[in-house]
């Protein structure tokens, strides 16, 4: 036997490289993970923007990833340890803050009576929903028309969760699924503010606005993804790059190797297999079968390559909505930054900036013809208040993540970053007086940044958009929606998979599923 | 560089090079569209132009043919990707006939390919097909042009044909083989006197008629000297213009498949079911497993591996009465339907009323007894006949001469 | 027990008896649609209508001396072969005639025609994009794809998915039969098309904004979103799934005006027996026991009635014709939150002569279609954010048709009637209440608009009538002047249409049914909502 010959490639180090690799290698597979990159995490990962400062390079926290999956991998032993977990997300707005209520019964008391009755309503309901939609998420798609028990018992099982909803559930989660966020948001509440924050959690890494269909269904998306989650809203200590090291530990414990500074350059095929990999410095890799957890643009036209697809499903990749339209804000922190609206207390939840409907509404709209928000909405974390080792001492750094930044931007990004960076610290200046002044490193991250710097065709956080016609069993699309490539033997796990991106890792341990069932 | 004299909102029809030449030889005014554009259906009778091609010699105006330029170092790669057969294999100077499928291994079209040159090629349709090229580009570096108005057609077809040209002074025409094409000068007599456009022209020894033919390819300002030229020097062999239907007869004898009547596009088609695979249309020898990937081979693969369910054959059918459009059953009642026709005609040439037909399994094989069911308009009393009909060999009629080395004169 | 479709069956004639078996509130087409069939099967109808003439949203009017306004719907497609023909409505004077093709006007003076034509269309397409010219083909092809999938389900009342009753079972089961025929692919095909925004879907297939600008039109109108909303691509579908002759796609004009299509309807009905009453505003629906038992009339006539079929939509029907009180509190909610937004005007002109397009090469037929301003699908999606900031739109985007070229009954020889049908305009605007004057502005907003493509257009005007949402839910009784009844979108279409659990024509009150475009399958001048609830209640009486 070749000495070099694996059973299976994984390329990409990120978490759905890694808990694909971990979960190939448990069962006993010889698993190699490629990374481009210097070091892993991909676009989970902790980097140092400014000397000494850093931060998570795009996700900042923890809330999709499953507890069984943590606990399954064993990541607390492999490292993974928690900052803070459950944080409070406060809604902020000039006039003050307002704190979201996590759990049904917390206390609302911030919302006035009539809304905090909606929103025991509403969240009791959003959380039997998805609740149902969660084994959804956690499913390998079934093919329609396909004969095979396994497709037809995940259609029926699903079918069943449906039904066991009861009437009045499943007829309001079939009415809401299509509907926009807006419209589900004004039956229920008054407080302008308290729709804001929640509007901007459906359009949040999307490209849609609160009055676009299909916001209601990236809002249960995130609900469902999060009810399976060990914790809400929670901040790894080291910052995100942490859990993947984690997972890094746990492939590597489980017998897999990692090769960092190797990147891929083609899926070698020979007879139709995909038989190994090419990497840019010429080295040949072989190995029974190829994962790659790169967005399915470049896995099929980039690393495959057309000539091995057939024209027709070419086209379809061709078409996938793959723009990211969020960006990544860094900033290092003379010091700890004061935020007007939460009187003096430290800023230790997550904030969002997105004062009402019609701010996230006008926001998208200049998005819609290529221009950045000129009043950008802001999920910002602070992350040195509940983990200062992410920073020198006293220091601190503010990790933001910016909504709406489209791919394409008219007269292009080049010398608007600045102005776009100069936009949102004026906006973060008018909530934190005196920020501007603390600044002394700033780093943002455009859809293009991330294009290049992470190696995802577009800069989208999930690869491909989130959308009702690009989920489940067309995802990323139709023929490649269980994790299979046409080609025999390469597998995709990343985010461009079912159930989509979001630190979940559920695609990379579907595809591992996928991969076990091919070879056995 | 086609003169548009009518807007396309009042005259749709684009208009050959050839157009006016041919209206002056129309005696039944009898056009059709093709392509869009203005072709002869018949010019007086059917019978004699058939005749013309399997006795003497015949001109069809092929200008409505799409052309496409493929260029750039991916161009063979692309087209390996796009067709079933190698196009690797074709060498400069080759023409092949090529077919391509969608993903499902379903036939789009099929066509033939000119390698002009090692980074060249000449794609030619019955039908546009830019969409599917494009898209079939993407990841390849390969340039995709339309010429088919830069480039006017005659198919020149029938035993006379390498006399005719001989005869307009193409010397050493009859060295060309069957699938070559080649680059002459058109003879400075023919030529268009003082004309700036080049009087470059390529011959290919190909056709539609499964008979000895070239088709010539020409610059549109050449394309009435040419067809002059032409008339003058195959008048003592009685060269004459040809429609549509005396050709298709000569296809059907030939057993060629024709685009929408043998087979429908699967481009086209609005129903599951309806559009057909190579392999049921009998072309398998179309198709090269070995040569790589290209769009649809995974399907076509796992149909091979099937048991086939139809096939594309050769009827026989007693009587002289064309079994158009008929229902074919596997008795007599007329109880189980297993096919229908998909063209049909009485061959002048080999007296025999021959059909194309889908049949299912396993009546498809040769030498198998089906019924036609035919209407017969007893002056306009309509009967319906239940007509025995035998599996047959394709082609029907296939002569020595079509591939003869070098060609005789008639 | 199986109820055999109306439109299947051959009509038995009158019925004698006194209080009429049913009362239909409503004279638009669909109210006379169900009430035919009602009729036919026996039963004894009596139509109220509000207006003093009949015809809803479907109706020619005079308002100007020799002139016949369509003044609200203008253009007829949807309009189901099985019903013209079940009814024999053209024997009762309804002749569909359709009109080539269209054309969109750019700004800069260009122009993109569609011709019926294939080799002409191909060739105009082509003088925008080559590639344009042959993907066209594949839309056109995908969408009849999808039109052959969706037809047989627009006559069928939507199961509803969370029954088990036998009849909603085999509904489904055959809804899942019909899906799969397609094979696997076009069912993936199917489930995303469902969700897309016609931008992207315009996307899949072209790369000229003018093409794919001309082809958004039918994405938005009628529409509160913008062509870059998903879901978008569904209301485009909704407006080719139509035919003429079998054309699908096809859109004509009925000889006379719209009205000759509810004209036609009302003479079915009386022929069958069914009466009808003008001038007859329903103030009540009466219940008794929680039973519908008749109406009451704004002049306090009480008619009874065993049924009660509304022709109005949901929330005219139940939340101001009925007493919330009597509905469950649930359903109330429900009707409360369907949406019904005002997002279009009209403007119906009657103009001295033709008027001029210099943009469109002499001798064109385009111009006797549908006329087209807009620019990209960014002006389009700009002209709804306007709405979305309650303004109508600046630049809106204009379908505009002249049906005098090619009908000769509509005005005078040498005069014509132009339809202009505008998107968006806001039913409630931001600055206040709609007045006289800011009508006026919206009127000459949109008259500048055309008079920017056709020279000397002011001039022409002989007579105007501007119509906001406002007007349109004035005049003829659409909430919001929505012209759908409600919202196309997938929240509010097939078995969540109007309100999940009551989206086959009946109501919590037994003996009250809606018949209206906010039932499935939509508006558009379609009969469907109509013929569907006479199906319904023709079941429920086992008839």
């Amino acid at each position: 036997m070749n000495a070099s010959r694996y059973d299976c490639i994984v390329i990409g180090a990120g978490h759905n490289g890694l808990t694909c690799a971990a979960y190939l290698a448990r069962a006993g597979r010889r698993v190699l993970v490629l990374e481009a990159a210097e070091q892993a995490g991909g676009t989970a990962g902790t980097r140092e923007f400014a000397p000494g400062f850093r931060a998570s390079s795009c996700a900042h926290l923890l809330h999709l990833m499953p507890g069984w999956l943590l606990e399954e991998l064993r990541l607390a032993r492999h490292g993974l340890r928690m900052a803070a977990e459950n944080m409070p997300t406060f809604a902020l707005s000039g006039a003050g803050a307002l704190r979201i209520p996590t759990d049904v019964d917390s206390a609302a008391h911030d919302l006035g009576e009539a809304d905090a009755r909606a929103f025991r309503d509403y969240a009791a309901r959003m959380r039997r929903l998805a609740a149902a939609l969660r084994p959804l998420l956690e499913a390998v798609p079934p093919r329609l028309g396909s004969r095979a028990w396994r497709d037809r018992l995940t259609l029926l099982g699903l079918a069943a969760k449906l039904r066991l909803l009861g009437r009045a559930d499943m007829r309001e989660l079939l009415r809401i699924a299509g509907m926009c966020v807006q419209d589900l948001l004004d039956e229920h509440f008054q407080s302008p503010l308290l729709k804001g924050a929640l509007a901007f959690d459906a359009v949040l890494g999307t490209n849609l606005g609160p009055r676009s269909p299909g916001s209601v269904f990236t809002l249960l998306y995130r609900l469902a993804a999060g009810s399976g989650a060990a914790a809400s809203l929670a901040q790894p200590v080291g910052g995100l790059g942490a859990l993947t090291a984690a997972l890094a530990q746990a492939a590597k414990a489980a017998g897999a190797e990692l090769r960092l500074a190797a990147p891929v350059a083609r899926v070698i095929v020979t007879e139709d297999s995909a038989a190994g990999v090419l990497l840019g410095s010429g080295e040949r890799l072989e190995a029974g079968c190829v994962v790659s957890s790169a967005d399915p643009t470049t896995t099929f036209l980039r690393l495959l390559g057309a000539e091995h697809l057939d024209a027709g499903f070419v086209r379809r990749v061709s078409h996938l909505r793959t723009q990211g339209m969020t960006a990544k804000l860094h900033l290092a922190l003379q010091s700890m930054p004061r935020f007007r609206a939460l009187a003096g207390a430290e800023p230790t939840g997550r904030m969002v900036f997105a004062s009402s409907l019609r701010a996230v509404e006008q926001a998208f709209n200049d998005a819609k013809y290529g221009r950045f928000s000129a009043a950008p909405l802001l999920e910002v974390i602070v992350p040195t208040a509940v983990d200062p080792g992410l920073a020198p001492a006293g220091r601190h750094v503010l990790s933001a993540v910016v909504q709406y930044a489209p791919y394409r931007i008219a007269g292009g990004w080049e010398g608007q970053r600045e102005q776009f960076l100069d936009t949102i610290l004026q906006t973060l200046e008018a909530h934190a007086p005196g920020l501007r002044d603390s600044v002394c490193a700033a780093e943002l991250l455009t859809p293009q940044d991330i294009e290049t710097q992470f190696r995802v065709s577009g800069g989208h956080w999930h690869h491909a958009e989130l959308a009702l016609d690009q989920f489940f069993m067309v995802r990323p699309v139709a023929g490649a929606a269980q994790y299979r490539a046409p080609v025999r033997g390469l597998f995709l796990c990343g985010a461009g998979c079912h159930p989509g991106g979001g630190v979940m890792g559920l695609a990379g341990r579907n595809a591992a599923r996928q991969v076990l069932a091919q070879a056995a | 560089m086609l003169i548009e004299t009518e807007p396309h909102y009042r005259q749709p029809l684009l208009r050959t090079p050839f157009h006016e030449r041919m209206r002056a030889f129309s005696q039944v005014d009898s056009f059709i569209p093709w392509s869009g554009y203005s072709t002869v259906d018949v010019f007086s009778s059917v019978e004699q132009e058939y005749f013309a091609i399997r006795n003497g010699a015949s001109l069809y105006d092929l200008t409505p043919m799409v052309k496409y330029r493929i260029t750039g170092p991916d161009a063979t790669r692309f087209l390996d990707r796009l067709v079933t057969r190698s196009v690797a294999k074709l060498r400069p100077g080759r023409v092949a006939y090529a077919l391509w499928c969608d993903d499902d291994g379903l036939l789009i079209d099929d066509g033939t390919i000119f390698r002009l040159d090692a980074q060249e090629y000449r794609l030619c349709t019955g039908e546009r097909q830019l969409d599917w090229l494009l898209d079939s580009s993407i990841g390849f570096d390969v340039g995709i042009d339309e010429v088919t108005a830069e480039i006017a057609a005659l198919a020149l077809q029938g035993p006379c044909s390498c006399w005719v040209l001989k005869a307009l002074g193409l010397e050493g025409i009859e060295t060309l083989a069957p699938f070559e094409h080649r680059s002459v000068k058109l003879p400075d007599r023919v030529a268009a006197a003082g004309a700036m456009a080049g009087t470059a022209m390529t011959v290919s020894r190909t056709g539609f008629t499964g008979d000895l033919g070239y088709e010539l390819w020409v610059d549109p300002a050449q394309a009435e000297c040419l067809w002059d030229g032409l008339m003058e020097a195959g008048q003592v062999r009685t060269l004459r213009p040809v429609g549509s239907r005396a050709l298709n007869i000569a296809r059907l004898e030939a057993g060629f498949v024709l685009p929408n009547v043998d087979f429908v596009s699967s481009a086209h088609t609005l129903r599951n079911g309806t559009a057909r695979s190579p392999l049921e249309l009998a072309l398998g020898w179309c198709v090269d497993f070995g040569k790589g990937h290209f769009t649809g081979r995974r399907a076509l693969l796992a149909e091979q591996g099937r048991p086939p369910r139809r096939r594309l054959v050769g009827l026989d059918i007693e009587g002289t009465k064309p079994a158009h459009n008929a229902l074919l059953y596997g008795d007599h009642r007329g109880r189980r339907e297993i096919g229908s026709v998909t063209s049909a005609a009485w061959s002048p040439t080999c007296k025999r009323n021959i059909a194309l037909a889908m049949l299912d399994a396993p009546h498809f094989e040769v030498g198998r007894q089906v019924w036609a069911e035919i209407y017969l308009n007893r002056e306009l009393t309509w009967e319906r006949r239940m007509v025995r009909a035998r599996v047959v060999e394709r082609p029907f009629f296939a002569p020595a001469r079509r591939r003869a080395m070098p060609p005789g004169d008639f | 027990m199986r109820v055999l479709a109306p439109w299947k069956r051959a009509g038995n004639g009158r019925r004698g008896g006194d209080p009429a078996d049913v009362v239909v509130v409503g004279a638009g087409h669909n109210g006379l649609v169900a009430a035919c069939f009602l009729a036919r099967a026996g039963l004894k109808v009596q139509v109220l209508e509000r207006n003093p003439y009949i015809g809803g949203a479907a109706v020619s009017r005079r308002l100007y001396d020799g002139f016949t306004y369509s003044n609200c719907s203008y253009v007829c497609s949807l309009l189901r072969t099985e019903i013209i023909r079940a009814l024999d409505l053209p024997a009762h004077g309804l002749q569909i005639i359709p009109y080539e093709g269209g054309c969109t006007l750019m700004r800069n003076g260009g122009h993109l025609a569609l011709y019926d034509n294939h080799d002409a269309l191909r060739r105009e397409i082509a003088r925008h994009s080559r590639r344009d010219a042959e993907a066209y083909d594949r839309f056109a092809r995908d969408m009849l794809r999808h039109c052959k999938f969706i037809k047989p389900l627009l006559l069928r009342a939507p199961p509803d998915p969370t029954s088990f009753k036998p009849g909603d079972l085999r509904e489904l089961l055959y809804l899942g039969r019909h899906f799969g025929r397609g094979g696997e692919e076009r069912m993936y095909e199917t489930l995303r098309f469902w969700t897309l925004s016609c931008a992207d879907l315009l996307d899949e297939y072209f790369e000229s904004g003018i093409v794919k600008a001309h082809l958004a039109g039918s994405s938005i109108i009628g529409t509160a979103l913008g062509p870059r909303s998903p879901g978008t691509a569904y209301v485009l579908l909704h407006h080719y799934m139509g035919s003429i002759d079998g054309t699908v796609g096809a859109w004509g004009f009925a000889r006379g005006g719209m009205g000759a299509i509810t004209q036609a309807l009302a003479a079915a009905l009386r022929a069958s027996g069914g009466a009808i009453r003008c001038d007859a505003p329903v103030e009540r629906i009466l219940t008794r026991n929680g039973r519908a038992a008749g109406v009451v009339l704004a002049s306090g006539e009480q008619i009874p009635a065993k049924l009660v079929v509304s022709n109005m939509d949901v929330r005219r029907t139940f939340l101001e014709a009925m007493d919330p009180a009597e509905l469950p509190e649930e359903f109330v909610r429900r009707v409360r939150h369907f949406k019904i937004r005002g997002s279009s005007g009209k403007l119906n002109l009657a103009l001295d002569g033709l008027p001029r397009f210099p943009a469109i090469p002499a001798g064109s037929p385009c111009v006797r279609g549908d006329l087209h301003v807009t620019d990209s699908i960014d002006m389009l999606e700009r002209a709804y954010d306007d709405w979305k900031e309650g303004r109508w739109s600046q630049r809106p985007y204009l379908d505009i048709l002249i049906p005098t070229q090619i009908d000769p009954t509509m005005a005078p020889a040498g005069k014509h009637y132009m339809s202009v049908f505008v998107q968006y305009c806001p039913y409630a605007l931001a600055d206040g209440p709609w007045t006289d004057e800011k009508r006026a502005s919206f009127g000459r907003t949109v008259i500048d608009s055309i008079a920017e493509h056709s020279p000397g257009f002011r001039d022409l005007i002989l007579h105007a009538e501007i119509r906001t949402p406002h007007d349109i839910e004035r005049e003829v009784g659409l909430t919001e002047g929505n012209i759908f009844q409600g919202e196309l979108t997938f929240d509010q279409l097939l078995f969540n249409r109007p309100i999940p659990g009551y989206a086959q024509y009946r109501s919590p009150i037994r003996g009250l049914y809606l018949c209206g475009s906010s039932t499935h399958p939509g508006g558009g001048v379609m009969g469907a909502p109509g013929a569907n609830a006479a199906t319904k209640i023709l079941g429920d009486l086992r008839r």
